[in-house]
């Protein structure tokens, strides 16, 4: 875990007191952090505790009630993502961003092959040739250790692992430079899970890809993530880096967590 | 707003023209007083022609109208049949064909339909008319600036086999979010190493809306493209007005290494020997089959042009 935030370097995402409030509920108060590029953040609590509601918000499918977001795009310049015109913003979520959700069937075309899911966005960025699609395919069917014998196979038919291997890739395949994880292992057996893991963390350092990675799961945080903000009850109660957060940590809450893994 | 409109009266001058003929044509020969001319009444007429007046000024894109209900179901040509009242004045002459004929039953009833609401003249020949209603096919004498093609379209949306939210559908259009689209082709070539539409080819109108040309072949694709007759699709069910204004570019979508292409004939019409015409199969007993055009009209023509000695 040694490239951890560098001083020198420009955040690629500075999240600046972030507030929501539900009706009457507050779900999230006074987040602030900052991530720089090529670096894993995870984001830890327990049911909610606000870490979906960041989530929505980070990906923008959720207006904050307070607080803004900017981010350094490669298009556009450092721009308030709440802010920025919605076609801009579309752009940005299928160029620069990606986002692998909890449940893989809502993140990908149950429809249409594997080849397709994966080319879709090359293809919404104007790649027009059918042949160059297909190696893609097969490339990225490659790297997520798929078989690709199965590239022409519907992901309805494919296991949980499977399915989110191929999540994975379907966003990977444009190189985003954030890529939002929400609880990425969930509902996963566990060696699948472990398999997954070692395949996300060689991807991303390879990649140097930004992760807000969410996660109940300090397994998975301790293995992804550089640094690490525990949330309880939508603040943030305890951030650092995750080793330190993990083994020392400071907050009561904190402690709680750590005391309750089975490990 | 005002150049807009300006825009598509340049565009569209024969909805204009056709605006007044109907105005007078109330009062003077409508055969079946009881009805109002063409059927609805001259507040719908109004609004139809609004819709394809906002469809003519933005080509391609999916205009909203309020669909009536027609003393057909829906599924006959409810679409077209209400395009067409909104256009139809007293001096047109009207031509109605299903798959390229004049003789099938809904276009026998179609033209009947305005025959007895307007009492304007009909024809089965492409060259006398001045507004075609069509079901399925384009005809294949070319037409020119003084006629209007009026298509039935069953399903005007080319996503909504991908994307069934129209909230979505309606952003991706606007947005020019085209990917999803590329998906049906990819997956075709995936599956049958060709682009399986053999009707209902989705085009890309003016560079922008890829558009649900309604389900004719792709055989007549290429002659969307810079059309000099203004072209109007109405679905009925759908509630959606949308055209190709004359001389717009349409174009077939396809992969730059899978490029758009029509299978070829392999018979020629065995009535009047043409091989540039769309052919229909028509079963004649257990053993037989006869290739013949599918637009009667043009293979008349061609047998006629025969006897006649005119090429």
């Amino acid at each position: 875990m040694s490239n951890f935030a560098r001083q020198d370097e420009q955040a690629l995402l500075i999240v600046n007191g972030l507030g929501h409030t539900y009706g009457g509920l507050q779900a999230l108060k006074a987040v602030s952090f900052e991530l720089f590029p090529g670096e894993v953040l995870a984001v830890v609590g327990e049911s909610g505790s606000g870490k979906s509601t960041l989530l929505k918000i980070l990906s923008s499918a959720l207006t904050p009630t307070s607080g803004e977001i900017h981010y350094r795009s490669e298009r556009f310049g450092k721009i308030n993502i709440h802010q920025l015109a919605e076609t801009r913003r579309r752009e940005l979520a299928r160029t620069e961003w990606g986002f692998v959700t909890q449940n893989a069937d809502d993140g990908l075309r149950l429809g249409v092959s594997a080849g397709a899911n994966i080319s879709e966005r090359l293809m919404a960025l104007g790649v027009n040739h059918f042949g160059h699609l297909r190696d893609q395919a097969n490339s990225w069917m490659e790297k997520v250790e798929l078989p690709s014998a199965r590239i022409d196979d519907l992901p309805r038919n494919f296991s949980g692992g499977m399915k989110q291997r191929l999540q994975i890739a379907r966003n990977l395949v444009t190189h985003p430079r954030l890529v939002l994880l929400d609880e990425p292992t969930s509902g996963l057996d566990v060696s699948v899970q472990a398999r997954l893991l070692d395949l996300l963390r060689q991807l991303v350092s390879r990649l140097d890809i930004a992760v807000v990675l969410v996660t109940h799961d300090l397994g998975v945080a301790r293995l992804l993530a550089q640094r690490t903000i525990v949330m309880h009850r939508g603040q943030v109660v305890e951030s650092g880096l995750t080793d330190q957060v993990l083994d020392d940590p400071q907050h009561a809450y904190t402690q709680l967590l750590v005391s309750s893994v089975l490990v | 707003m005002c150049d807009v409109t300006d825009r598509a009266i340049a565009a569209a001058p024969n909805v204009f023209r056709l605006h007044e003929g109907a105005a007078l044509s109330a009062e003077h020969r409508s055969p079946t007083p009881a009805y109002s001319f063409a059927y609805l009444d001259e507040g719908t007429k109004r609004m139809i022609r609004r819709a394809i007046l906002k469809a003519v000024a933005i080509p391609g894109c999916q205009v909203p109208f309020g669909s009536r209900e027609m003393p057909l179901a829906y599924g006959w040509g409810t679409g077209g049949i209400q395009v067409t009242a909104g256009l139809i004045g007293s001096d047109d002459c009207l031509k109605v064909i299903d798959q390229g004929s004049d003789d099938t039953t809904n276009a026998v009833n179609i033209r009947e339909f305005f025959s007895r609401t307007t009492g304007v003249q009909t024809t089965e020949s492409t060259r006398k008319a001045s507004i075609i209603q069509t079901r399925h096919r384009i005809p294949e004498i070319p037409l020119t600036e003084h006629q209007v093609l009026v298509y039935q379209v069953p399903q005007p949306e080319p996503l909504y086999k991908l994307e069934p939210r129209r909230s979505e559908t309606q952003k991706l259009h606007g947005y020019r979010e085209y990917g999803l689209m590329s998906v049906k082709l990819y997956e075709d070539i995936a599956r049958w190493g060709h682009i399986d539409e053999s009707y209902d080819y989705p085009v890309c109108v003016n560079d922008h809306y890829v558009m649900a040309p309604s389900p004719i072949p792709k055989f007549d694709n290429p002659k969307m493209h810079q059309m000099p007759a203004l072209q109007l699709f109405g679905a009925g069910r759908e509630k959606r007005i949308y055209a190709i204004p004359p001389y717009t570019n349409v174009e077939s979508l396809a992969f730059s290494d899978h490029p758009f292409s029509v299978s070829p004939n392999e018979h020629a019409c065995e009535l009047c020997g043409s091989t540039e015409s769309f052919l229909d199969e028509v079963i004649l007993d257990k053993q037989r089959t006869l290739w013949t055009c599918s637009d009667t009209d043009y293979c008349k023509e061609q047998r006629e042009a025969k006897h006649t000695g005119v090429e």
